[in-house]
Parts: structure tokens; sequence; C-alpha cells
């Protein structure tokens, strides 16, 4: 029978099915960071029981380290806490840990693929909804809870029903100014932000095909934004040359027996999906949010809509009451004052030097501040070899150390409450990079040049 | 974990769409290491001032409604895999949220914690609305063994869906780790032969 990419993988990772189709799926690599793990330590313990593959965990610490001084310990208490139970958690499981001060630090979704540790074919699981990143290797990747983070440390397996799976086909070339953030933000206001809820996803089509590795984990790290429990794309010459060489990944002959298996990993003709949804890439514009919810997306030419009638009116006007917007209007040269590039989603090289290349020989607006958060130690010691963090320095932006940062604000990291914030991470809930904070999601270029012009700017007219 | 069979209450409506975990409890709150306490953060922004002082129009405010089971807009606890989510509601008081459809990873961490998610029909969500709308005394029966649930006034009743695993951990106070313990010898029999070990 045809199977998806998906199938083949789920399939291969099946303990046992048991009676009423839940399946016992095996899971072949397990991230753990500071937030969302202690819990789940302190469970085991009082079970009695030890972590049962530590060959198969990897930690470190991102969600909640500050950005500034990372030398030196920890000012706030909770948070320093909080990386120094990690730190022995790790050390009385005997967990390899990336913590503070290692040169492989980093965001746990940026570090995973950068080192090898994410390869395709794998079942990945991470308590962080953005473990969804891994897909764009080929493998079945998703968050998951404290309890179960305690499940896989005691049997490194889940117990999991097989979700519905959907295709989003994108055909075509990127307009100018255009790229995987806008991509994903354009599917996403399509399909709203529970369209995706109770499947898997894959991406198919020239679209992706033609992205780069980084691109393509942009991708998919935001499929969980539509609900979805995870996207994947198939792993091909691209993916596999940027496996080829990285630090944990296979060598040698070990690596060709791999690369064989990798290859098996593409949907088969005619395999069946449960839903299936196609877009053309020259239709999609550069894209901002204007509400609440990454569904709430429009081109940045556009403007705000009047609500739906299916949409739920109450919710609607209490998200554009929390932004400070009103339908009909356009988010086009709006004022903003601060502009934060990182997370997961768009924290990695490429990212960094498209806006070094934007705002080279530029000066930020005056009334907004910028910082710029490199998604590992890896990526931010690069930066430095290229001179990025000079030119960026230059341009009148702050250049962090590694970590999740603004993206939820746990950290120091924190927008002002009412205040405008162009953002290249994920969210824009209310709160979310702090009390009152207005986030409007954009791609690293637009947040650029938001930065630049102090307010929201089309990239592919400027 | 806590047994849960049949649950009447009175509830408290929060018909708002798209409820996001960051709402549920704020990063900021996440900084604990245990499991206790959350429940006086639920809601933080929306049930409090900056200031600390609770805002009047927020529901849970409202003294005229009270209960252990929330009643939600559709997609609720969508976002963040935060499982301090699903405790922070149970800490509070409710062990179950009613919903015409929950996000995936909230609704496996409620489970996990002995909070019923109950997936309701649009129609019937509406119904309960209004019945709360109509009289906040209003009581909700939930029947996890028949798999139904009953708005008590109207005796208006439907049936709701269920992982059959999922009920007979919470039917009997079970958890997935103690069933996975028991298969130990299964799963170390499927991964002889496996890939993909790390050794840093």
């Amino acid at each position: 029978m045809a199977k998806t990419l998906f199938d083949k993988v789920w399939d291969d990772h099946v303990v046992t099915t048991l009676e009423g189709g839940t399946a016992v799926l095996y899971i072949d690599r397990h991230l753990i960071h500071e937030v969302t793990s202690p819990q789940a330590f302190d469970g085991l313990r009082s079970r009695g029981v030890s972590v049962f593959r530590t060959d198969r965990t990897v930690a470190t610490a991102d969600h909640n380290v500050p950005t500034i001084g990372q030398h030196l310990p920890i000012q706030e208490p909770l948070s320093r806490f909080q990386v120094e139970k990690l730190v022995e958690n790790c050390k009385e499981s005997g967990i390899a840990l990336f913590g503070l001060g290692h040169p492989h630090q980093g965001i746990v979704h940026v570090i995973g693929p950068e080192l090898g540790i994410t390869l395709p074919g794998m079942t990945i699981v991470c308590g962080d909804s953005h473990t969804s990143t891994h897909g764009a290797f080929g493998s079945i990747a998703f968050g998951i809870g404290t309890s179960q983070v305690e499940q896989v440390f005691a049997s490194q397996c889940l117990l999991q029903v097989k979700p519905r799976q959907m295709r989003i086909c994108v055909e075509g070339k990127l307009r100018q100014g255009v790229g995987a953030k806008d991509l994903i933000l354009y599917i996403i206001s399509r399909l709203t932000a529970s369209g995706g809820t109770g499947y898997f996803v894959e991406y198919t089509g020239s679209a992706f095909r033609d992205l780069s590795m980084e691109g393509r984990m942009t991708i998919c790290n935001m499929s969980i934004e539509m609900g979805a429990k995870g996207g994947l794309i198939a792993p091909d010459e691209k993916t596999f040359a940027y496996i080829q060489g990285r630090k944990y990944a296979p060598k040698g002959p070990d690596f060709d027996h791999y690369l064989a298996y990798w290859k098996s990993l593409y949907t088969d003709n005619g395999a069946l999906f449960d839903a299936e949804h196609t877009f053309l890439a020259e239709d999609i514009p550069p894209m901002v949010t204007y509400g609440t919810n990454p569904g709430m997306g429009i081109g940045v030419q556009e403007i705000i809509p009047a609500p739906t009638p299916g949409e739920n009116r109450q919710s609607f006007d209490k998200a554009l009451a929390y932004m400070g917007f009103s339908p009909g209007e356009s988010l086009l040269g709006k004022t903003i004052q601060h502009v934060f590039i990182g997370s997961c989603t768009n924290s990695r090289m490429e990212d960094l030097r498209a806006v070094a290349r934007y705002v080279e020989g530029k000066q930020k607006a005056a009334h907004v501040t910028a910082m710029i958060v490199p998604g590992s130690k890896q990526v931010e010691e690069q930066a430095r070899k290229e001179g990025l963090d000079q030119l960026f320095l230059a341009a009148g932006f702050e250049f962090r150390e590694p970590g999740c940062s603004a993206c939820l604000g746990m950290n120091e990291d924190k927008i002002p409450t009412g205040e405008y914030c162009v953002s290249t991470s994920n969210r824009n809930f209310e709160g979310r990079q702090g009390p009152g904070a207005r986030t409007i999601l954009a791609s690293p270029l637009m947040a650029a040049a938001a930065a630049i012009h102090g307010k929201i700017t089309d990239v592919s007219f400027d | 974990m806590e047994k849960f069979t049949v649950l009447r209450s009175t509830a408290v409506p929060l018909p708002i769409e798209d409820v996001d975990t960051d709402q549920i409890i704020p990063a900021r709150f996440l900084k604990a290491t245990t499991r206790e306490g959350f429940g006086d953060n639920l809601f933080r922004d929306w049930r409090f001032h900056s200031n600390g002082t609770p805002k009047q129009d927020f529901v849970l405010n409202n003294p005229l409604f009270s209960g252990q089971i929330l009643i939600a807009g559709r997609n609720f606890g969508c976002g963040s895999s935060r499982e301090h989510a699903a405790w922070a509601l149970a800490d509070y008081g409710f062990r179950a949220v009613v919903s015409s459809f929950f996000a995936d990873i909230f609704k496996g961490n409620a489970l996990n914690n002995g909070l019923l998610p109950v997936t309701v029909p649009a129609p019937f969500l509406d119904h309960l609305f209004q019945a709360l709308e109509k009289d906040p005394s209003s009581s909700v029966q939930i029947d996890l063994e028949a798999q139904t649930v009953q708005c008590i006034d109207s005796k208006e009743t439907v049936s709701f869906e269920m992982d059959p695993f999922k009920k007979l951990c919470l039917l009997h106070g079970y958890d997935d780790i103690d069933f996975l313990l028991s298969r130990r010898e299964t799963i170390l029999a499927f991964e002889r032969g496996r890939h993909y070990p790390f050794n840093p």
C-alpha cells in the first residue's frame, strides 16, 4: 500500500498497539530544557525510577537564561534556581548538558540540527511546542507536556494516537523580499490558528524544495501555530548535504548506511491524505500580523479585515482592542517602538545574514530599540567571525547572547505595556512578550526594515 | 492520579475562542520547579490588574459563577506545550473543561492530570453558555463511564468521544507511566538492532 512519509516514519517506531488503537511509540531523541523538566525529574525520583536511555537524551538551558553577561551568575533568583536544578538533574541522571558557558549551548531547536543530533526518519520530542522545527529533516517531531517528559525518561516511549494527515502544497517561486516566514504566516492566515488541529502536516511543492534547510526549519517550526501536531518535509540532497560533517552526525560508512535509509523517506505516489491544501508562491506578499494569534495575518499592503461571519465577534474585538487597531486600518507606516530578531523561528545564520545585508550602512530609527538574539553559541560565534556583530552595532542594534529571550519574556527581555514590537518570533498572543506588550509577527527582513524606518515598511518596495 | 467518574457541578463560562496557554498561565510564572501553587496565577493578566487588584469584569471574579467545570470557546489551550496550564486549572479547582474543541498538547496534558477535556458539538456549547447566562447557578453533569454531558436545567444531553485507554486510566486513577513501565520487556525487544544512539 502506498505510504506517506509520515506513515513510514511512524510505522517504523510503533513498539506495539493497544486495543483501541493507541500506539506505544519509540522515541529516538529526547531534548530537554530547564523549564519543563524539573517536575519530570521529581516525578521519576518519587517513583524510584532512573532515566532509561540517557544516550538518547540531550539538555540545554535556553528559555530562562539572560542574554547579557552569561558568564556571570544569573541575577534573578528563581531563574538561577531553575537553571541550577537542570545542571543537578542532568549530572545525577548522566544526561549530556549543553548548558550556559558550553560552546554548544543555544535554543534547543537550533542546536539539535546544527549539531547533527536531529536526523531524518527519527522521532523527536521535547517539552516545547516548537519541537515541530525538526520536521524539516523528515522526522516526526512534536512538543509534549511535562508528564510526557517523565514518560520518555522512564520508558523512551510515549502512548500516542496516530494523528490525521494533511498535505500543504505550494508551487512556484516566492517574490523578491518574500521568505520562509512570509510563506508560513500566509498559510496560517488562510487555514487559521486552529486549521491544523488533529493533523500532522507534510509540506510539498517547489516553494519548500527551493528553501534552504534553515528556511524549512522556519516553516516546520510554525506548524503548531495552526494547531497541527507537527509538520515535516521529505529529506533531499540539501538535507543530506546539511547533515554531512555535523558534530554528532554519522560519519564515513555509517553515514552511507543511514543515507540509503534516508533516501527511502518520501511519500509514495497515490498515498492518501485526510486533507489537502494548495497555494501559489507568487500570491504570497511580505506578511504582518494584526491580532493576537498567528492566524490573524495579512499582506503588508492589505487592510485589517472585518470579522468574518463565522468568527466569534467577542474574541475578534478583544484581540483588536488589545492591539489598538481597527478593521479597515492599514499597518503600513504604523510607528513601532521595538524590534526583536531571534527565537527558534528566525535566529539562524541565514536570518542574521539577511538582516546584516539590509542594515549595512544604515542606522535604526532613533525611537526604536532593536535587539538581535542569536539562536546558539555557534551562531553567535559565526556571526562574530563574519563581522556581523560590528555591523549590527554600527546600525544601532544590540547583539546579545543566545536564548529564547523576548519571544516569551521569561527572562529580563520584555516589551513594555502598550508598546509595539515587530518580532521574528512565532506568537503574538496577549502578553507573550511581556504584560500588555503588542506583538507584530514578521520576517527578519521586515523586522530589520521596521527598525531602520521606525515604522512598518514593505520590503518589496524598499 | 485522582479518579474521575461522575462530576456534577455548577460551571464557569468563558466564551472566548483560541484561549492560549500564555493566558492560562503567563510564562513569567513558569519558574517554579514543583507542580503546586499555579492556581493563584491562573488567567493572571485577565484576572488581575498589574497592581494585583481583581479585574471586576473577568468571570473568575464574578461571584455569580463558580464550580469545578469551565465552559470555554473553541480551540481552548492552543499555543505553548506548558503543562503548567493544566496544573493551574486543576490547582484552582477545575476538574473538567468543556469546549467544542481543544488544542492537542493541552488535551494530552489535561488527561495526564485528571482534568477532563470534554469535546461537545458547537450548538451544545452555545446551549450551555445560554443556560449559564439565564441562570448562573445551572449545573452540568459529566459522566465519564457513559461518556455523556448533561445540562441539568434543560436535561439536554450529548455524548463525547474518549480514547479508551485514557478513559480506563481516568476511571481507575492509573497513569501512562505505570503502564509503560509494565512493558519494559517489549520495549527492550523492540530496541534491539535500532539505530541512532547518541554518545557525545
